[in-house]
């Protein structure tokens, strides 16, 4: 198989960081259970609650509010479980799929919630929760929580799907905002499959396993180690790094050699504030799933929107929701960018792409 | 250098999709592909949804033949893709399928799947990435200069699947190979043994791949309710002998299930959409003189109008060729056999041979009997 040697897959997940590879190797090695009384496990309950307090800083609260989870999927889960939500339109699938979710609150064309939609849709649906993300995982469109707290009828909570969030956003400031925050390490650059909510301010959740006390009762089984001291140094160096600025100046180039190749582009979102490190476009006449293909097939790894799990494509929710014509849908390719991203990617991308879009352009 | 697809380059700079299907032949076709040196890129079709055709709701909407090809591909070390087709599938085959039934005819989705599917829009996706060729599992072969070749049956004359390749376009059978019709079924299997494919003691696939369990008049009935509605047995004066389930449940040829008790055994004739009837009759009503045919594809060298071509035909999947005249005039095409068929069905197809060579083939449209036969058969 032919590696794809230039990732432009971040939302997806991120490769390992160092930072994170080092701290897992150190807590594989270590081993131990949280839970012992020995010396081993006590030194395996601080390395825990190290990356619990880490955890806890970065999202400017108190270390017995954050709770971890095997990702973000159960994350969302765990903190709308046993709510009745209403969830935007453009949420991931990881809250839209959750049994709570009663109604869904529409989003404008550039993919912005309705705010002026929130507390009809609460009071029509007698939701107790509003889901909303930080920002999408397809367009990279930020929504606008504050305006939607300020909207949300009294006693009802807010939740904030904030995956795509840290580095790119005030995590703290999110945090402060909502009731309860989903996190993922992956997306910044530590391990799949560990996760965590950060809990508001006298806010407990219903837990959805349960067993032997662990993580104060809201989530039963022995603590994955390895993979909270890999998210913990990910997210540490993630806000470290501030990468920011240099991944929208890196999109920006991206866009435009994009537009050179192709001037009838469509960037969806653009109306919008959007992630400095996601371009999602399009164009009349691409097929996203066989560009996807061919664009693997010359080095570069992309997406088109949210994969099943057999790898096959499904229309995107999310551009549905928006509004966005479906010759558009069917083309839609995002680009995202991460802690490995250099411009020479960008332009040996551009190259390797160049003469399958002319091809497209020709046919 | 060793070309063995015949593409007319060197296999280090050829580019060669598979379509994979998660089964035995299609994987061991990769696997050859990939061991010849080509860049091998796999692609499995989303078909249909396989929890809904299983009628096991909650099941993941790929099956495990999808599956199947996945891990094929990591064993062999090339790409593999899936592609969502369930739309164009219901378009271009199911709906047809149905339509078919519902009008008395018994189609042949896979001639549909390998025309308008595999060879129509997938191999413009191998096309569009910039592929040499599109490779199959199909039991045929292709003989001859990378363009310009000819299409033959399989040297494994009980595997042969050239009927339901009649379809197959010039244009298409430059692009297209098929590595395994040289070879006999049991030499795939030991192929797939050798190289351990994850799938090499895999059932042999059956039926049509969207009717699960043979139960095909169920989707029938789904999608045309009409071919569930029961109706009169006539004979062919149109006395009613009896009543049927639905125009779905019969074949031309058939003879069992009428459940008609008269002294001699009783066949089906034809089915009658606009009266909702089965036409029965004794067998030898059954022969037919003259096949009529639609959408003829051409492969002869000959120009196929204003000529009478003699060659053989098949007008059944499973049925010897026979011989007969072709006649093509006007746009309209005929077969007469040399001695009348049996059980020729419209919807099934025609095709032609000339030795191994497969020369094209039609949809048979509608049948004449000899002609002492009432209008109505």
């Amino acid at each position: 198989m032919i590696p794809a040697v230039i990732d432009l897959d971040h939302n997806a997940g991120s490769p390992l960081r160092p930072e994170a590879r080092a701290a897992m190797l150190a807590a594989l090695d270590a081993g131990g259970n949280a839970s012992a009384v020995h010396g081993r496990g006590r030194a395996a309950k601080a390395r825990l609650e190290d990356a619990r307090d880490a955890l806890a800083a970065a999202c400017g609260v108190g270390a017995d509010r954050v709770v971890f989870t095997a990702g973000g999927t159960e994350a969302d889960a765990l903190a709308l479980h046993g709510r009745r939500v209403a969830a935007s339109a453009v949420e991931h699938p990881a809250v839209l799929a959750q049994p709570g979710v009663v109604a869904t609150v529409p989003v404008d064309a550039a993919g912005r919630v309705r705010v002026d939609a929130v507390a009809g849709t609460v009071t029509a649906s007698g939701a107790d929760t509003v889901a909303v993300m930080a920002a999408n995982n397809e367009t990279g469109v930020i929504q606008p929580l504050a305006d939607v707290r300020a909207a949300l009828p009294v006693g009802v909570r807010l939740h904030v799907d904030a995956v795509q969030a840290p580095g790119r956003l005030d995590l703290a400031g999110i945090v402060a905002g909502a009731d309860t925050v989903a996190l993922s390490a992956h997306k910044l650059g530590g391990p799949a499959g560990v996760g965590a909510v950060a809990l508001g301010p006298g806010i407990e959740p219903l837990a959805l396993v349960r067993g032997g006390g662990h993580e104060r009762g809201r989530r039963g089984g022995t603590e994955n180690l390895p993979g909270v001291a890999g998210f913990a140094a990910a997210l540490g160096a993630t806000v470290a790094a501030a990468e920011d600025a240099g991944l929208g100046a890196l999109r920006d180039r991206l866009e435009a050699g994009l537009r050179d190749l192709v001037p009838e582009l469509v960037v969806f979102g653009a109306a919008a504030p959007r992630l400095a490190n996601t371009l999602a476009v399009s164009a009349p006449g691409w097929r996203a799933e066989t560009l996807v293909m061919a664009f693997d097939l010359a080095g570069v790894a992309v997406s088109s929107g949210a994969a099943c799990s057999s790898g096959r494509v499904r229309t995107s929710h999310v551009l549905e929701a928006m509004g966005a014509r479906d010759e558009l849908i069917d083309g839609m390719i995002r680009f995202s960018l991460g802690w490995t991203s250099e411009v020479g990617d960008i332009e040996r991308a551009l190259a390797a792409m160049a003469p399958i879009l002319r091809r497209r352009r020709a046919a | 250098m060793s070309d063995p697809l015949g593409l007319g380059k060197d296999p280090a700079s050829a580019r060669v999709v598979v379509a994979m299907s998660g089964g035995v032949d299609s994987s061991v076709a990769a696997a050859l592909v990939a061991r010849w040196g080509y860049e091998t890129v796999g692609v499995t079709l989303q078909l249909y949804d396989h929890g809904a055709a299983t009628g096991k709701p909650g099941a993941c909407c790929a099956g495990q033949d999808i599956h199947d090809a996945r891990r094929v591909a990591d064993r062999l070390g090339v790409a593999h893709y899936v592609l969502d087709f369930e739309q164009r599938f219901r378009n271009a085959v199911i709906e047809d399928f149905a339509t078919s039934y519902a009008a008395g005819r018994t189609p042949i989705p896979c001639v549909r799947c390998n025309q308008r599917i595999k060879f129509g829009d997938l191999m413009e996706i191998a096309r569009d990435l910039g592929a040499d060729a599109l490779v199959t599992g199909h039991y045929a072969r292709r003989l001859g200069p990378p363009a310009g070749g000819e299409l033959h049956r399989a040297v494994d004359a009980t595997r042969d699947q050239t009927y339901f390749l009649f379809a197959t376009t010039r244009d298409q059978l430059d692009f297209l190979r098929f590595p395994l019709g040289g070879q006999p079924k049991e030499t795939t299997r030991g192929l797939a043994e050798e190289l351990d494919l994850p799938v090499a003691s895999k059932a042999e696939s059956q039926d049509i791949c969207f009717v699960p369990q043979g139960h095909y008049s169920r989707v029938v009935e789904r999608l045309r309710p009409e071919a569930g509605e029961p109706g009169p047995i006539l004979d062919e004066a149109g006395r009613e002998l009896g009543r049927h389930k639905g125009l779905a449940h019969y074949t031309v040829g058939q003879r069992r299930g009428l459940g008609v008790a008269t002294g001699a055994p009783l066949y089906v004739l034809a089915l009658d959409p606009e009266r909702r009837a089965v036409i029965v009759g004794p067998k030898e009503r059954l022969r037919t003189e003259t096949l009529h045919l639609a959408e003829v594809n051409w492969l002869g060298e000959r120009p196929l109008d204003g000529a009478t071509h003699r060659l053989w035909i098949k007008h059944r999947a499973n049925e010897a060729a026979i011989p007969a005249r072709l006649h093509a005039a006007a746009g309209t095409t005929a077969v007469v056999p040399e001695a009348p068929a049996l059980g020729v069905a419209p919807g099934q197809a025609c095709v032609f041979y000339d030795g191994t060579r497969v020369l094209g083939g039609g949809w048979i449209a509608a049948v004449a009997a000899p002609t002492h036969a009432p209008a109505s058969a």
